[in-house]
């Protein structure tokens, strides 16, 4: 399996990054904050003032480095694309199959999504006792789980997801302990802006594992933009937005929830803008990418290979698996579902 | 005019047919220590201007090309008699000699290139092993042109299928630096049908 690389995250402002010899170098005020060999790094992410020399560009480009950039407060400007990578034919089939036949590849995608949904609130009854409104919406996702195993229509999926959708975050709040709730409270899913602590969180780790898929996805070959259940839109990266579905419940809201839970925010970690707007604030942003940083380095056993991995490894994982489903190697799109 | 196969995917093809369209359809290529260490060699065997040495000048990196067959490579050696003339291109392996015939093939195949381009008949060329550090001359036989256009024709007809063919997993799969994107044994336990009809279960 291939190892996993680092992923920088530069939220300081001013500064610039270059290559010195085989090493990245991030300066500030020309001073050295860190040397790294740049064969160690997959991903860097810049949020705001943060200047890259040409040479470190076209080490990004050429060596499948997924470079991105973000306004300082989180909002995604641009990525670098380096040279198109992979087989044109794969590419195709992929194209070919996304509009002729995506069915059963959103069909398992949203199932995925739709299980590891409901396990998260399942968890939740078994750690902190029954609430009947989490019981109910359990048994809303099993019957959303049974329509979707018969829906024959693409846009039939994205329905029976919408409302799955809703029924979890309806009761996404009580996945929250009584005493982070009196903090923060969650009253469903909204985001551009986001506009409490929750919606903040989870969108900014929504965008980051985002762009890791898009750049996994490049890396095997494949274009990011154009998907199977999300329809084509100039700009959205609608396959990278599929595979995201698989990782939300299990690894982005519950890292999350269980953060909040611990009691590693609080509320002065963000900032209130005059109109409702919620942003975190610089330090609290740095904590939340490390948190993520060390989530990816866990090792979990994946539920289709049935080997040892990162977390930080299942975009490139499952962006190899869809290629091979794609390129008729595998029957199915197997997608993440831990268990 | 057909589209020209790297000479290099002959060697591929006869290694294993699958590796050969993952590095030349799918435009796959990883490295290990084993294609690194065939690199560095080449690196080596490449540079350097042409010299002549008792009687024969040493040309390297020799781009070579064949309209009839379709293919395009480098030589790593051509060495070229100053008195008669004669062409005897040289090929650079970093292990030892094979049982098949799979690297004869391939320098067969760029014979084959030299003939048409300049319009000569070569009699022998020579497989350099780095691993025992021995010159091999392999007479170019009729029966080895047979057998290197019978394989060209293969590597053609799979490649313009746009079809990468199933792994067959085997010993040597250890050696392959791409194990980690065709994963073998993966794709010969497909078990995606069973496990997309568990993501529906409710127990």
């Amino acid at each position: 399996m291939r190892k996993l690389q680092n992923t920088l995250y530069i939220t300081r402002q001013g500064c610039y990054l270059h290559k010195e010899r085989e090493t990245l170098v991030v300066e500030c005020e020309r001073k050295k904050l860190i040397q790294l060999p740049v064969h160690a790094i997959a991903n860097i992410f810049c949020f705001g003032n943060v200047l890259v020399s040409p040479y470190l560009l076209g080490f990004c480009g050429e060596n499948q480095v997924n470079l991105a950039f973000y306004s300082e407060y989180g909002k995604f400007l641009g990525r670098l694309q380096g040279r198109q990578s992979g087989n044109v034919l794969l590419r195709r089939a992929q194209y070919r199959i996304s509009a002729e036949a995506p069915l059963d590849i959103a069909r398992n995608i949203i199932a995925a999504k739709i299980q590891s949904a409901r396990r998260v609130l399942q968890r939740r009854q078994r750690n902190h006792g029954a609430h009947e409104d989490v019981t109910i919406a359990i048994r809303q996702l099993n019957a959303s789980l049974k329509k979707l195993q018969s829906a024959d229509h693409i846009d039939q999926v994205r329905g029976i997801e919408g409302d799955a959708a809703a029924q979890y975050f309806a009761v996404f709040r009580y996945l929250l302990t009584d005493k982070t709730r009196q903090q923060f409270d969650f009253n469903g899913r909204n985001r551009r802006p986001p506009r409490d602590p929750i919606n903040a969180m989870l969108s900014l780790l929504y965008s980051i594992v985002g762009k890791e898929i898009s750049g996994a996805l490049q890396g095997v070959g494949l274009d990011p933009q154009v998907g199977f259940l999300h329809a084509d839109r100039p700009g959205r990266d609608s396959l990278a937005q599929d595979i995201l579905e698989e990782f939300r419940a299990w690894w982005i809201d519950r890292m999350v929830i269980s953060m909040l839970n611990r009691g590693q925010f609080a509320d002065k970690d963000f900032i209130y803008a005059a109109s409702g707007a919620v942003e975190l604030k610089d330090d609290s942003r740095k904590a939340l990418f490390q948190a993520l940083q060390m989530r990816k380095q866990e090792k979990i056993q994946h539920p289709y290979l049935e080997e040892e991995v990162e977390i930080g490894l299942l975009p490139h994982i499952q962006a190899q698996l869809l290629a091979r489903h794609l390129r008729g190697d595998l029957a199915c799109y197997p997608p993440f579902l831990m268990r | 005019m057909m589209d020209a196969i790297a000479l290099s995917a002959l060697r591929h093809y006869a290694f294993c047919p699958r590796q050969c369209a993952l590095i030349h359809n799918e435009q796959l290529w990883a490295e290990n220590f084993l294609t690194a260490q065939g690199r560095i060699l080449h690196e080596r065997v490449d540079s350097g201007v042409p010299e002549t040495r008792k009687g024969i000048r040493y040309e390297r990196g020799v781009a070579v090309s064949s309209q009839a067959l379709g293919l395009i490579g480098k030589l790593d050696l051509l060495e070229v008699n100053t008195v008669s003339d004669a062409l005897k291109p040289v090929e650079y392996k970093r292990g030892r000699k094979k049982a098949d015939d799979s690297d004869s093939v391939q320098l067969c195949a760029q014979a084959l290139c030299l003939e048409e381009m300049c319009g000569v008949k070569i009699d022998e060329g020579v497989i350099w092993y780095g691993q025992t550090r021995r010159r091999e001359s392999v007479l170019l036989s009729q029966r080895l042109r047979d057998t290197t256009r019978a394989i060209i024709a293969d590597v053609r007809t799979m490649l313009e299928s746009g079809h990468t063919p199933a792994p067959v997993y085997g010993k040597h799969c250890k050696a392959c630096s791409l194990i980690d994107a065709c994963q073998p044994q993966e794709i010969a336990n497909d078990h995606s049908q069973a496990y997309v009809a568990a993501l529906f279960n409710i127990e």
